[in-house]
């Protein structure tokens, strides 16, 4: 068994396939730099990470995969779980030592590992489209932070470009501390130092930089989210289940 | 003026919440013009309330006054209840203001009738028509149906909705009869026959020429209240079924029936409502829409109301025992949408995975059926042997006894002897 170590990006993942096949390497056990603890016993290969080897892994699995799996391999990356970069490491040589079309083998660990983990992170994709409250500021800016389980900014750009397309918008992840800022032109890649005034135990801004209108609106919307239930139906499991608890905080509705 | 707003607010979402109707898929509207919103693709449902249903749109009426009195309708004529309407503006500013928060996906606009049925949808057609038009909206609007509208304000209302949908209360016409006796089926069938007609004409038109408008993009949908009147499952499910062939519809919805009334016709209030009937008849319509099974497989004749236990795919399967068991590894993928524990995205996998090679448990149970319930319907790679047949009253109770059902064994509003 031999050690990768790589810089935990994706064009290092795919460097490390491509090293694998140069040095004929047999098993591997790949590991992030962060999570990489020095074995006095074994020498580690540290992967460089090259662009050209990885546009040539990348373009040699287009040629096998459609463009819904090479957007499963994708998401499964932006899990950042490093028994996930094992398995994509693994699932790419399969794909790539198999004849086309082996991605449809369910029966093979690898291929069903990505398939499910690529549908976690679209389900937390998928939730920050739900669960994401925007508060709009004294400066017109729609304002919302989030901590998701699995780095989905990236993912959501597109979502959010196309619906809030005549209003500003900032979407910041305090757990990543990278946010999305859209001037009603392009989205672009921001950061911020004031994270560490932010509270991440609730989705709120003080209220000495919001919109005066923003009070009315959080108010209605919290006299909406209670009107509509129905107390004979009540049933807190469904509920909890499709609303986990640790998305409340999100959830202004769900604020007292 | 916080206050009035709020007020409105509460009393109107109130009243339109018993129309269950949340889907805010479907549509094909996409954001063009820079404005705001997109309904393209999937629903959103943004949060859920305690009771476990989905809040995706902001479902109010315009208003609770209404020239009707129909027993089982909590904003029936003769309700003693506070009354509210809100101006055009008003909506539109809500809907704007949420929908920009990212709370909701759009409108469900409903509406008591006052006046007349024409009057009503005028003003229906008056708010969609400006946030299409000056707020440049591209939200999702469900819009609801007036029965007795003009065909004209129902052309132009589905000009601007994304769905329409008009309902038909009651499974059956007597049903209907007996607790709104001023309405009847013929009133909703001709409205939604004008509608699903002028889409085909549309689409068909799409053909031909290249920028035809949109058309109710999202298709019609309608509802019936369960448990208000004596229906058996049979009647109500086959009723839904000629709906859901006459009139191309997207979605029926089926609404356990919670009393809010006093008259003698109903359930007296403080009687649990009917949510695992509701449950088994959502079961069933999935069954219908997406596994390829006949209404008349489930309910017919001889087996006229489902089962309360177990689900009406398993009922099936225990009535039908000598289809099975199935082979995973060689049966049609028909046949093994139709085992018990097995759903439409698993049995995809499943054929496609034994292309590579006989399929052993561990594997299936890794693919995600519910290998509990399976296991008694199907024969895979390493299936143990078996030396007889067991019958479906031991079956049914070896998988009840496994399983727990997510119902309480004992309705809560019946009390425990023991």
């Amino acid at each position: 068994m031999e050690i990768f170590v790589f810089d935990g990006t994706l064009e290092g993942l795919l460097t490390a396939v491509f090293d694998c096949y140069q040095k004929k390497s047999d098993a591997v056990k790949l590991v992030s730099q962060l999570h990489y603890v020095p074995d006095v016993f074994k020498e580690a290969f540290t992967v460089i990470s090259d662009d050209t080897k990885a546009k040539r892994v990348w373009s040699g699995l287009t040629k096998k995969l459609d463009s819904d799996w090479m957007k499963s391999i994708y998401k499964s990356f932006l899990s950042e779980q490093p028994a996930t970069f094992q398995d994509l490491f693994e699932f790419i040589r399969y794909i790539i030592d198999s004849p086309p079309g082996a991605e449809a083998n369910f029966g093979n660990k690898y291929v069903l590992e990505i398939s499910q983990m690529s549908h976690k992170v679209h389900r937390e994709k998928h939730r920050m489209e739900a669960f994401i409250r925007f508060q709009k500021t004294g400066d017109n800016i729609f304002y919302a932070h989030i901590e998701p389980d699995f780095n989905v900014l990236p993912l959501i750009i597109d979502h959010f470009k196309n619906r809030y397309a005549d209003q500003k918008w900032i979407i910041y992840d305090l757990k990543r501390k990278y946010g999305l800022f859209y001037d009603l032109e392009k989205v672009e890649e921001i950061a911020f130092d004031f994270t560490t005034e932010m509270s991440p135990a609730l989705n709120a801004l003080p209220a000495n930089v919001l919109d005066p209108q923003e009070e009315l609106y959080a108010l209605l919307w919290k006299d909406y989210f209670r009107s509509v239930n129905i107390p004979a139906r009540k049933n807190m499991k469904l509920h909890i289940r499709h609303v986990p608890k640790r998305y409340w905080k999100y959830l202004s509705e769900k604020q007292s | 003026m916080f206050e009035r707003i709020r007020e409105k607010l509460e009393i109107l979402a109130d009243a339109a919440k018993y129309d269950v109707s949340c889907s805010s898929s479907g549509s094909n509207r996409k954001n063009e013009n820079k404005g705001l919103g997109d309904a393209e693709g999937t629903g959103i449902c943004h949060t859920y309330t305690e009771d476990g249903r989905c809040v995706s749109l902001l479902k109010i009426l315009l208003t609770n006054h209404c020239i009707y009195d129909c027993a089982f309708c909590v904003s029936r004529r003769s309700n003693d209840i506070k009354r509210a309407a809100f101006t055009v503006d008003e909506v539109v500013e809500l809907t704007m203001n949420f929908y920009r928060r990212n709370y909701i996906e759009g409108l469900f606009l409903s509406s008591g009738i006052f006046k007349n049925a024409d009057y009503t949808m005028e003003r229906l057609v008056r708010i969609v028509k400006k946030l299409r038009n000056e707020q440049r909206f591209n939200g999702y609007i469900h819009l609801k149906t007036i029965p007795g509208a003009s065909e004209e304000l129902l052309k132009e209302a589905g000009m601007y909705a994304d769905r329409m949908s008009i309902n038909l209360e009651m499974p059956t016409e007597s049903g209907l009869k007996l607790l709104a006796p001023e309405k009847s089926h013929e009133d909703v069938k001709k409205p939604l026959d004008y509608i699903q007609q002028t889409i085909t004409q549309f689409s068909s038109e799409k053909a031909l020429i290249k920028s035809v408008p949109k058309f109710v993009p999202a298709g019609q949908s309608t509802q019936m209240v369960i448990g208000a009147t004596p229906e058996s499952d049979k009647e109500i499910m086959h009723t839904a079924n000629a709906f859901y062939k006459n009139f191309s519809l997207k979605r029926v919805y089926y609404s356990g029936y919670i009393p809010i009334s006093q008259d003698a016709r109903l359930p007296v209030i403080g009687s649990q409502p009917p949510l695992i009937r509701e449950n088994r008849l959502y079961q069933t319509d999935w069954l219908m829409r997406f596994y390829g099974f006949d209404v008349k497989e489930i309910l017919n004749d001889a087996h006229p109301n489902l089962d309360v236990d177990i689900d009406p795919k398993l009922s099936w399967a225990l009535r039908n025992l000598e289809k099975f068991p199935v082979d995973v590894n060689t049966a049609d993928y028909k046949m093994i949408m139709r085992v018990p524990g097995i759903g439409v995205a698993s049995a995809l996998k499943i054929v496609q995975a034994r292309k590579f090679g006989r399929l052993h448990q561990d594997q299936l149970k890794k693919i995600g059926i519910s290998f509990n319930k399976a296991k008694h319907f199907i024969r895979y790679a390493d299936s143990p042997l078996q030396l007889r047949d067991y019958e479906a009253g031991h079956i049914k109770s070896v998988i009840l006894s496994e399983s727990s059902s997510k119902y309480n064994k004992v309705p809560k509003n019946q009390l425990s002897i023991f």
